[in-house]
């Protein structure tokens, strides 16, 4: 049951990369890419339309690690407090940037809120990305000093960054070199997959240049995946057991190393949205074989003292669990419905789409 | 540690606050559109599907500051009440997600089609669309509630050794005696607060002299949804729940109402006093002697348990916050009720649309809703002091063990700041809304 839930988290949080993803992605290609203002225009709307029902998968994976996890949610959210909140103001940041924009119509109001929709489109996916590297690197969990839990063991607080900014200590900060990497792999995965819905949704002008820049963008992209793959082995020597004992979970990275292939072809799709379902398999390939390594462990710690954070010793009752399986698969069953419904009506380019407000 | 609650709490009530804003006018305001919209759908006058239309317009900026001020109260549970998610998330988790599960999913993708669709799918299938968002936003008022009611009046649990609070009988959080009363007075709150928008909208069309057809349309309809829900929000849903704290929590009952010794042959229903909590009495207090065993029991000398009654650490914390809430909600309440009744008979008289003050009124009260609607819910979390969950866990206990009061106070100003950019572009929004009217169509 436990293992159940986790899946069905991990399928509901790679669903909000790759949807909230593009938007954070848009951002980003909008700060750097786009010069005429019907471009950006176009471009802020393509994330304006549906950031917000985007956003409500965040809401519905908290939830449901709330219900299924509650010690990992009470865990990792109370330790990572400081990044957190700076995501949610980020997020309110951002969407006072896409919804500000369009009310005056003037050059140096809408400059303004692009900016600020863009750099904060931009942090939010460095974050994103650092959250995974930390993650994966694991943290002082009981906040063990000389040998000694200062908190429960399932407790920890971690700080921004340490003196040293080095993953290799028993002091770990939210931001190290380490997770840096991740941190830029998220904003260069995110970059490539804005850009890809962009050229998706719109005829904006830029389309033929957002190709090229996907190119250059995806041979980033592979050096650092390589450097981060080498990192991850100093990090953590175990990082790749799981998938020397258990060979199909290959299966992951063989979906990231896909979606990083295909995207070198990006100049002879015939179709636009061919790029976009590269850049998603990158997202959820990426997310799915960082969960696959860690497996079952949820959050690594640092020190020998303190177990890690399991789905096993985090989990609420195999009750709870299982009637929420009951309406889950209701709930799931009716979500599908929905989006069927709204990819029929919605679906296309959105240049000549009425914007609500 | 003093501090560190301190701050918690403020965080939390701020934001809560502020978020409570945007969802207590969606739910009540999701009714009148599906209502316009029916009535367009039945007489074909072009007027009701555009009013529809423009109040969803409304909607939607509301649901959309909704959103991004709701984030924060989930992830609050885990950044700042960790302990108190670690022991009963495997109970409120469920009701929490299903909120998720069965209202926003609900709620954002029929929005989307409401606002884009009309035109691709025939007005039928366009009143279904307005009707599933209307659905959708109850549902997440029903879901939040019961994580409340639960809160309130802890039920279908069982403890483990460690101290965790795990689910023994689901069914049992949707049958808890708090909930549906909780829920049909907070419903018909929010229905409140949007007919008083929407009726103050009109007024303001009319006594501009601009859309004055839409005006007369959204100050009838709102006057009629006014005029029923403040009459209900108050009897059977408001004595209801009344008489739920009376039983469930006896200590809060005597707190809200002013009760400080108890009154042996009837207590008296206090309208104006001030709380003196060092004499334990109130000031300059005006009563009606015997009514509230009335209102409470229906037996006119049946005693009510004063605040003596109780042991301190089992009062609430803010007696003084708790009874000025609950004294500003009931009043407001019955100012709603007199204004509506007033508003409702000029109307029958057809007389309303001519009534300047009244109409002047009608506008000005608009905030008041607000204030009625969010007092309400101080009185209930106020009353829960000192516990998070009633009789079970005790706020003090389920608050992050390692985020210092510094980290906190830091966030705290942070959402202030963000909260008063957030709320000055609401206000632009909805300001432009109704400035360019329901006649104004977008391209």
């Amino acid at each position: 049951m436990e293992i159940f839930w986790f899946l069905i988290i991990a399928v509901v949080l790679a669903m909000f990369f790759v949807l909230d993803g593009y938007d954070f992605g848009t951002g980003i290609i909008h700060l750097f890419f786009a010069k005429s203002e019907k471009d950006k225009e176009v471009i802020a709307k393509a994330a304006g339309l549906f950031w917000d029902s985007n956003e409500v998968w965040l809401v519905a994976a908290g939830g449901m690690l709330f219900m299924a996890f509650p010690t990992f949610y009470a865990s990792v959210f109370s330790g990572f407090y400081l990044p957190l909140i700076l995501v949610l103001w980020l997020i309110i940041f951002r969407a006072i940037g896409l919804e500000f924009r369009s009310q005056f119509n003037y050059q140096m109001w809408k400059d303004i809120w692009d900016k600020s929709f863009g750099v904060s489109s931009l942090l939010l996916a460095l974050f994103f990305g650092i959250a995974l590297g930390n993650v994966v690197r694991g943290v002082n969990l009981g906040g063990v000093e000389q040998g000694i839990s200062t908190y429960e063991a399932h407790f920890f607080f971690l700080p921004l960054w340490n003196s040293s900014f080095s993953p290799l200590t028993n002091h770990p900060g939210v931001i190290d070199w380490f997770t840096i990497i991740i941190g830029l792999i998220s904003v260069v995965t995110l970059a490539i997959h804005g850009a890809n819905w962009v050229i998706m949704k719109t005829n904006s002008s830029i389309n033929e240049k957002l190709k090229k820049v996907i190119f250059k963008l995806n041979c980033v992209l592979l050096a650092l995946t390589i450097v981060s793959v080498i990192c991850w082995q100093i990090v953590n020597p175990d990082a790749l057991n799981n998938f020397a004992e258990k060979w199909y979970l290959l299966l992951f990275p063989l979906l990231y190393i896909a979606g990083l292939t295909g995207l070198f072809f990006i100049h002879k799709f015939k179709k636009d949205r061919y790029g976009f379902v590269c850049s998603t398999l990158l997202i959820v390939g990426g997310i799915s074989s960082s969960l696959a390594s860690l497996f079952p462990v949820l959050l690594p710690s640092v020190n020998d003292i303190n177990e890690p954070l399991s789905i096993y010793n985090t989990a609420a009752s195999d009750y709870g669990l299982s009637v929420a399986l009951g309406w889950g698969i209701i709930g799931f069953i009716l979500l599908f419905v929905y989006m069927i419904v709204q990819k029929r009506i919605m679906g296309g380019k959105i240049d000549h789409m009425d914007y609500g407000h | 540690m003093e501090d560190m609650i301190f701050y918690d709490r403020l965080q939390f009530a701020f934001t809560i606050t502020f978020h409570y804003i945007f969802p207590q006018l969606t739910m009540g305001l999701s009714l009148i559109i599906v209502f316009l919209k029916g009535l367009y759908l039945r007489k074909k006058v072009e007027k009701y599907n555009d009013a529809a239309k423009f109040l969803m317009k409304i909607f939607a900026i509301n649901f959309t500051m909704g959103v991004i001020t709701g984030i924060p109260m989930e992830f609050q549970f885990g950044t700042n009440w960790a302990k108190f998610s670690e022991l009963t998330g495997g109970i409120i988790g469920q009701t929490l997600a299903m909120e998720g599960m069965f209202s926003f999913f609900l709620e954002s993708s029929f929005l989307a089609l409401f606002i884009f669709g009309e035109k691709l799918m025939g007005q039928k299938l366009h009143f279904l669309t307005g009707f599933l968002v209307f659905l959708g936003s109850w549902a997440s008022g029903w879901f939040i509630l019961a994580t409340n009611a639960w809160m309130q009046h802890p039920v279908g649990y069982e403890v483990l050794e460690n101290g965790k609070y795990v689910l023994e009988n689901f069914s049992a959080l949707f049958t808890n005696p708090w909930l549906l009363p909780a829920f049909l007075h907070n419903q018909l709150a929010s229905v409140v607060t949007s007919s008083f928008v929407v009726a103050s909208i009109g007024a303001f069309y009319i006594l501009r002299q601009k859309n004055i057809e839409y005006g007369k349309l959204f100050l009838k309809t709102g006057v009629i949804f006014g005029l029923i829900s403040s009459l209900l929000v108050a009897f059977p849903t408001g004595d209801w729940n009344a008489k739920n704290v009376a039983k469930y929590q006896p200590a809060s009952f005597a707190a809200m109402e002013g009760i400080f010794e108890t009154e042996e042959a009837g207590a008296e229903i206090v309208l104006i006093g001030q709380p003196n909590m060092v004499e334990k009495k109130l000031d300059n207090k005006i009563a009606v002697p015997n009514i509230l065993s009335f209102l409470t029991y229906q037996e006119w000398d049946k005693q009510i348990v004063g605040m003596d009654h109780f042991e301190e650490d089992e009062l609430p914390d803010n007696i003084p916050a708790l009874y000025y809430s609950y004294h500003i909600m009931v009043g407001l309440g019955t100012i709603f009720i007199g204004v509506m009744s007033l508003a409702g008979f000029f109307l029958w008289r057809k007389k309303l649309y001519n009534i300047k003050p009244l109409l002047w009124t009608i506008m000005f009260l608009v905030p008041f809703p607000y204030i009625a609607n969010i007092t309400g819910w101080y009185v209930a979390e106020l009353g829960r002091q000192p516990y998070l969950v009633y009789g079970l866990l005790k706020t003090a206990d389920g608050v992050s063990p390692t985020v210092s009061s510094g980290n906190t106070l830091f966030t705290l100003l942070g959402f202030v700041a963000l909260y008063m950019l957030l709320g000055l572009l609401f206000l632009v929004l909805v300001g432009k809304a109704i400035h360019q009217g329901p006649k104004h169509q977008t391209h």
